[in-house]
């Protein structure tokens, strides 16, 4: 089974500006794969390339078989883009917003109306189907976006943050329906900042940063090495910190907490440690997250 | 990076882009049909016949005939590069719709050229409307008036495109104001519309005839619809179609270059 994207040393400059620098990575069939960074780290960029709209500046890339340079109608043809910012047609209904672009694909009339109704159904905007979409809420966009990504019944789905400024509900009805797609046999390309979302979701992902790609692996793999187990965060105070040191337990300033990394074994016993010799005012003791990975290898500081 | 001047390579799928505007222009035609029915006859009334009871005939002519087909040319001018400038600049930087077509199979050569027939098709839908209005009162000549409806489409495409140039580098809707009022508005009036242009000195003759493109337009409707048709109607429907050709490539080329990064 050939990859479903192939991109080697991709590269794109903007004058002296480095946007992506030469990253490599695949996407196989039927599976989530998710792009995660600080903004400017390129992943738009990335999905610009791969959805045929922006063109690289050197490298390989290899969307469903195809060069998105020579052949961008046919990869176009089998893709369904949802895009960071909303772009519905303001001068349509929900309907007419799916049926419209049905025709840029050369769905005919009968086929599309159709599609167009069961896509409703799918997203859960039955009862809006005749309404204007700036009668909209936002949680409601981005599900018409979605329904809109999949006119075509796409074999590859890129979505660019398909859940910013969404409620938790919103959040929730999204994942379920992404999820299902997966289970249809659909392959899915998603950048996220948000990280719970891509631990839920991504079978494999990358962390990119300043162009580049820092690590790739399932969500289980890049924690796991990097994050390592456990993390023990205690409330920062002067005392504390110099119990620490005293105790030789290697720990990290985040915020007003201190962050103590241990493997899942030890945890409970540098808990005890700590809680017993340095008595801080506040304990926590939890499980790492891809979040513990992202800020560790992306640094702390504010971006843009 | 293909240049300003290569040849775009636009295919079949731009007739979905024209088809899409047309869809919502005759969703919404109440607000559409009234204006070109109320333009011209408020330029009838107001100039035909206001103006025209002092001023009766110009160069032998009823001067409500005379400007007659300047109002046609008018209307061509100002629906297309009023719907490719304002219009377009919507579509493209308020509601996104351009990046929401390219990402289905259509190019972005194919919208910019969907948008140009769309602008040149509005010309056609005005001198439409037009013309019974016009007709109904008797200052023109059928049939060889209806021949303006091809013209329009060709004016139309030409206002199309030169639009598209300023909306492909205006930095925002409010810069389109300066070529409205600095261009259109003045060529409105210079270009052998309301008084003919023998009036004007020769120098300024010469300039309205080589930059002016409504006058190209004023002077073949005024040839259908008088009639008073010349030979010189082939050299006017000539500099038009090279403007055309011209601005169209121009126009989609600076678009791509805007829009493609």
């Amino acid at each position: 089974m050939p990859d479903i994207i192939e991109a080697g040393d991709l590269k794109k400059t903007y004058g002296p500006t480095i946007a992506v620098d030469g990253i490599c990575f695949t996407v196989r069939k039927g599976e989530i794969f998710g792009f995660l960074g600080p903004n400017g780290a390129g992943k738009t960029t990335t999905m610009k390339m791969i959805t045929c709209v922006s063109p690289r500046t050197s490298g390989t890339l290899r969307v469903l078989g195809m060069d998105p340079e020579t052949n961008p109608a046919e990869i176009k043809q089998r893709l369904g883009v949802v895009p960071q910012e909303t772009n519905l047609d303001p001068d349509f209904t929900c309907f007419g917003n799916l049926f419209y672009y049905s025709r840029y694909f050369d769905i005919p009339k009968e086929a599309a109306a159709k599609r167009a109704d069961e896509l409703l159904e799918f997203v859960q905007l039955k009862e809006k189907r005749d309404v204007a979409v700036d009668k909209l809420s936002g949680g409601m966009k981005r599900r018409l976006i979605l329904a809109r990504a999949l006119v075509n019944n796409p074999d590859l789905l890129i979505l660019d943050e398909p859940t910013i400024g969404l409620d938790p509900q919103a959040r929730h009805l999204i994942w379920e329906k992404l999820r299902s797609l997966q289970a249809q046999g659909n392959t899915i390309v998603m950048s996220t900042h948000y990280l719970d979302e891509a631990a839920r979701l991504c079978d494999r992902l990358v962390i990119m940063d300043n162009g580049k790609i820092l690590v790739e692996g399932t969500p289980e793999e890049l924690v796991r090495q990097h994050a390592g187990h456990e993390i023990v965060e205690v409330e920062t105070s002067d005392d504390v910190i110099a119990c620490l040191v005293d105790l030789k337990i290697p720990f990290e300033k985040t915020g007003d907490m201190l962050q103590i990394v241990a493997p899942t074994d030890t945890a409970r016993e540098v808990a005890r440690t700590v809680l017993d010799r340095c008595r801080p005012g506040r304990m926590i003791t939890r499980p790492a997250t891809l979040e513990d990975v992202f800020l560790k290898l992306t640094g702390r500081g504010l971006r843009e | 990076m293909p240049s300003l001047v290569s040849f775009p390579r636009i295919t079949r799928r731009a007739i979905k882009v024209w088809y899409r505007n047309m869809v919502v222009f005759v969703r919404t035609w109440q607000v559409n049909f009234f204006p070109p029915l109320v333009e011209a006859l408020l330029y009838l009334f107001a100039i035909g016949l206001g103006i025209g009871t002092y001023v009766k005939e110009i160069e032998g002519i009823p001067y409500v005939n005379f400007i007659a087909p300047a109002i046609l040319a008018i209307a061509v001018m100002n629906s297309a590069f009023f719907e490719c400038t304002y219009g377009s600049y919507v579509r493209m930087y308020y509601q996104k719709s351009f990046d929401a077509m390219i990402a289905t199979p259509l190019s972005i050569e194919d919208v910019i050229a969907g948008e140009l027939l769309w602008g040149a098709t509005r010309s056609v839908i005005y001198v439409v409307i037009m013309l019974p209005v016009l007709a109904a009162f008797g200052v023109i000549s059928l049939p060889l008036a209806l021949l303006a409806v091809p013209v329009a489409f060709l004016g139309g495409l030409m206002f199309a495109g030169i639009a598209m140039c300023f909306t492909s580098i205006s930095p925002g809707i409010d810069t389109l104001n300066y070529p409205a009022f600095l261009f259109i508005t003045p060529m409105a009036l210079f270009s052998g519309t309301f008084f003919p242009l023998t009036l004007m000195p020769a120098f300024l003759q010469y300039i309205a005839l080589s930059v002016l493109p409504l006058t190209h337009v004023v002077a073949i409707m005024r040839m259908l619809t008088l009639p008073a048709l010349s030979w010189m109607i082939f050299a006017h429907i000539a500099w038009i179609a090279v403007v055309t050709a011209l601005f169209c490539l121009l126009s989609i080329n600076l678009m791509r270059r805007r829009l493609i990064v």
